[in-house]
């Protein structure tokens, strides 16, 4: 043992953003009591002092290269004042004091290949996970089918023409670490897992993988004589929660594994309160490496979204007006019994009322 | 000096387009380092296979049980070895930004040395939970990318069963609707439970986040285990000025189809201007010499719509605080669950008050902790025990704007209904 012993970390927690944060912001933090939306990807806010603060956005590919940080960077200290945030769906914000750096800034950003936008009632970055590039049970990628998205739906992000804004998600498998949104785009598997019976029972805890099925399908057996777990396919739902657990459980198929499209959810209380997204398409085909299928349904739902959303509307709210048999009319995407809730709790979504709409 | 380049055809199809290309990075990492060259390599497979290749393992740093995600690569020969030597070992570092995640590049510039000289090179800004991720380097060089980043002020984010890293908006520092200060409740909340989150023993995650007010960006009411959520108790504020300005902009119709409307309540009205003095639940503010806007703040729910509308004419008022809501999350198990209302409101503005927030976040682990069962999330210990149990485990007073109306099901063991009223009525003396 001629390794020395490493040393304990200093267990710093959560850094204290202030001696990172524009001056600007730090002397009127707290302060603040007017904004208002010149141009899509600029903002302006006002501190009660009259302080005025210029906040460029633009959006990046998340996954970035060093090369990619260091060249905003660079940006940041020519064009800007040296300092940069990232919003919670990873465009980068420039803050400046003074307005005659906005126009040079913006030009800088654009030259380079960031796209100056996404405030307001533009389509936002998407919220993405790691996919086929990190993540241990993907069925899919993520930045892929971002960059896929983004590309085509550039000028929803550089424009602000939509009634409200967009918030856009993607998810590698059903556990949507991509979250909620107004349009989701979620892996949904199609087949009960493949098990590998010969590893089942070096690799997984059998209880615990037993208690993680939401419609209890899986149950110990012994296969070939050894210890390991089978899967009622009747009752199983293709969720995949038992891949995680217990990846001799493989759920992912190149084929089988589908992607759906889910529309209708925000997390913010404004108006309606926050709601859950809904699933509206399914069956759509993994197509890498740009995923056209998917990229249609989205495009289609968005261009009726704001061919008749009003202002002010987010897709929950342009769904609450004009009801779901006119979204899915005007959409033209077909209502199954899949879209029927049965979970626990679907009584309370569905009609309840003799209230149709035609 | 690197390894010569895989073909990646259907990768090369991702450099195509306006958006920024994250190939076109790693390709850029490619150049001087192995690891992005077997990284697209196997990236490629995944993308022409239709497969993922990574699996999980057990990696870490000195002192912490969390905060590193191991990869180890799955695409093997016939002997077993790897495809891709130089990405065989790719995993992530999950660190927590400063709070509301401001950057100097003098910052940024440290973080990229240290990741170009330990690392891949490839970080993103940021994961799903709001973590920087250094993602890609080897077994070997997790300790020392992990010291050096410690060095400069940086520790692990959480992973695994245990308290995550936590996320807050811009907030105070550059929002008008701020209503306390979220960078400071993250930080005591997250700062003063760091074993929880180094030294996993949750029975699952456990997630907090903070948002300025109700538009909620970060997300917290949907995204976290215990969201904290600002709010005001006392009347909107208005500015006259920025009224009768927004009005001049826009005019009638726009006022009520846009704002009018659109309060989920109908607590907004349009008034003659008459000289009168308000009541005192009422804001008014004058939209032209001839009419006012007027709220009933009683009947309002701090949606925050006709404030996003127009800005700064309507402001959040000066009593401020915050709503704590328990037990967001997403699909598994149960399917997703939306934060529920348990503090209506609490002050949250001198050192007493964060230390209440404090508390109350400690109480609620603790609830958890011990109470939860594995891999099962608080809103879903809720959902089994009911929130009237929760509510006494952790000592909350109940109160109708917990739920959307009263039970609909005689269902219930009332016995003690007299002692339940009488508790409810000494606790709304004492208050």
């Amino acid at each position: 043992m001629a390794q020395a012993q490493p040393k304990m970390p200093v267990e710093h927690g959560v850094p204290d953003p202030m001696s990172t944060m524009h001056p600007l912001m730090k002397r009127n933090y707290g302060k603040w009591v007017y904004h208002s939306h010149p141009k899509p990807g600029v903002l302006m806010h006002r501190a009660a002092g009259g302080d005025e603060i210029w906040t460029v956005k633009a959006g990046t590919q998340r996954q970035m290269d060093h090369y990619t940080v260091r060249k905003l960077c660079d940006i940041a200290d020519r064009y800007a004042d040296g300092y940069v945030r990232f919003t919670t769906r990873s465009n980068i914000e420039f803050m400046v004091a003074d307005q005659a750096k906005v126009e040079p800034l913006i030009q800088a950003l654009q030259k380079e290949g960031f796209p100056v936008g996404g405030t307001a009632n533009s389509v936002s970055m998407i919220a993405h996970t790691q996919g086929w590039l990190h993540c241990d049970i993907p069925a899919t990628d993520a930045s892929g089918v971002v960059k896929s998205l983004m590309d085509d739906l550039y000028d929803e992000f550089v424009k602000c023409e939509m009634p409200n804004r967009v918030k856009l998600s993607t998810s590698c498998c059903e556990i949507n670490c991509g979250g909620q949104a107004d349009i989701a785009i979620i892996v949904q598997h199609t087949k009960p897992p493949k098990i590998n019976h010969d590893l089942v029972a070096n690799v997984c805890e059998r209880p615990a993988v037993v208690a993680r099925c939401p419609v209890a399908a899986i149950r110990p057996a012994l296969v070939n004589g050894r210890p390991s777990l089978e899967v009622d396919e009747k009752k199983c739902v293709c969720c995949g929660a038992c891949y995680p657990p217990c990846p001799p459980m493989q759920i992912n198929d190149p084929e089988h594994s589908k992607i759906a499209i889910w529309v209708g959810g925000k997390n913010s209380n404004a108006r309606i309160r926050p709601t859950f997204h809904k699933l509206v398409a399914s069956g759509l085909p993994n197509n890498p490496p740009r995923w056209p299928e998917v990229a249609e349904v989205v495009k289609n739902i968005l261009r009726t979204y704001k061919a008749d959303g009003r202002p002010w509307e987010r897709m929950s709210d342009w769904i609450e007006r004009i009801g779901w048999p006119a979204f899915f009319k005007k959409t033209g995407l077909p209502f199954t019994k899949y879209h029927i809730d049965d979970w626990r709790g679907s009584r309370y979504t569905l009609n309840a009322s003799a209230h149709i709409r035609f | 000096m690197t390894k010569k380049m895989h073909e990646t055809p259907l990768l090369d199809e991702l450099e195509k387009g306006p958006w920024p290309s994250f190939v076109t990075g790693l390709k850029r990492l490619a150049q001087e380092n192995d690891m992005a060259v077997d990284l697209l390599g196997q990236l490629e497979a995944s993308y022409r296979n239709k497969v993922g290749y990574w699996k999980g393992g057990t990696v870490g740093v000195y002192g912490y049980g969390a905060g590193v995600i191991p990869r180890f690569t799955e695409l093997k020969d016939k002997d077993g070895k790897a495809v891709f030597p130089e990405a065989a070992e790719f995993h992530t570092l999950r660190v927590q930004p400063p709070a509301g995640m401001h950057y100097s590049t003098d910052v940024l510039r440290k973080l990229c040395d240290i990741w170009q000289k330990r690392g891949s090179g490839l970080i993103a800004f940021h994961g799903q939970s709001g973590d920087i991720m250094f993602q890609g380097v080897s077994t070997a060089n997790v300790q020392p990318a992990f010291d050096d980043l410690n060095a400069i002020g940086f520790d692990l984010g959480g992973a695994g069963a245990a308290m995550r890293t936590s996320m807050s908006c811009v907030g105070a520092a550059r929002c008008e609707m701020s209503c306390y200060d979220e960078q400071r409740a993250l930080r005591s909340v997250i700062n003063s439970n760091l074993d929880e989150m180094h030294r996993p023993s949750l029975p699952y995650k456990f997630k907090f986040k903070f948002s300025g007010c109700p538009n909620d960006c970060v997300n917290s009411i949907q995204r976290s285990d215990m969201a904290t959520i600002g709010t005001w108790r006392d009347n909107i504020r208005t500015d006259e000025k920025l009224a009768r300005d927004w009005y001049a902009a826009h005019g009638m119709e726009e006022l009520i189809d846009n704002v009018v409307t659109r309060c989920p309540t109908k607590a907004i009205r349009i008034r003659r201007a008459n000289g009168e003095a308000p009541p005192a639940h009422v804001s008014r503010v004058k939209l032209d010499d001839a009419q006012c806007l007027e709220i009933d703040n009683h009947d309002c729910v701090r949606c925050m719509h006709c404030l996003n509308v127009m800005p700064g004419a309507l402001l959040p008022g000066g009593e401020r605080g915050v709503s704590i809501l328990i037990g967001g999350k997403g699909v598994l198990k149960i399917g997703s669950t939306m934060g529920i209302m348990v503090v209506p409101f609490m002050k949250l503005g001198s050192d007493e008050d964060f230390e209440k927030l404090q508390e109350l976040a400690r109480k609620v682990l603790d609830f958890f902790a011990e109470n939860a069962l594995d891999h099962e999330r608080v809103g879903e210990t809720i959902e089994r025990i009911g929130l009237a149990n929760f509510l006494e485990a952790v000592d909350l007073p109940v109160d109708p704007n917990m739920v959307l109306y009263p039970r609909m099901n005689p269902y219930v063991r009332t016995d003690d209904w007299d002692e339940q009223v009488e508790k409810v009525r000494s606790g709304q003396q004492a208050a």
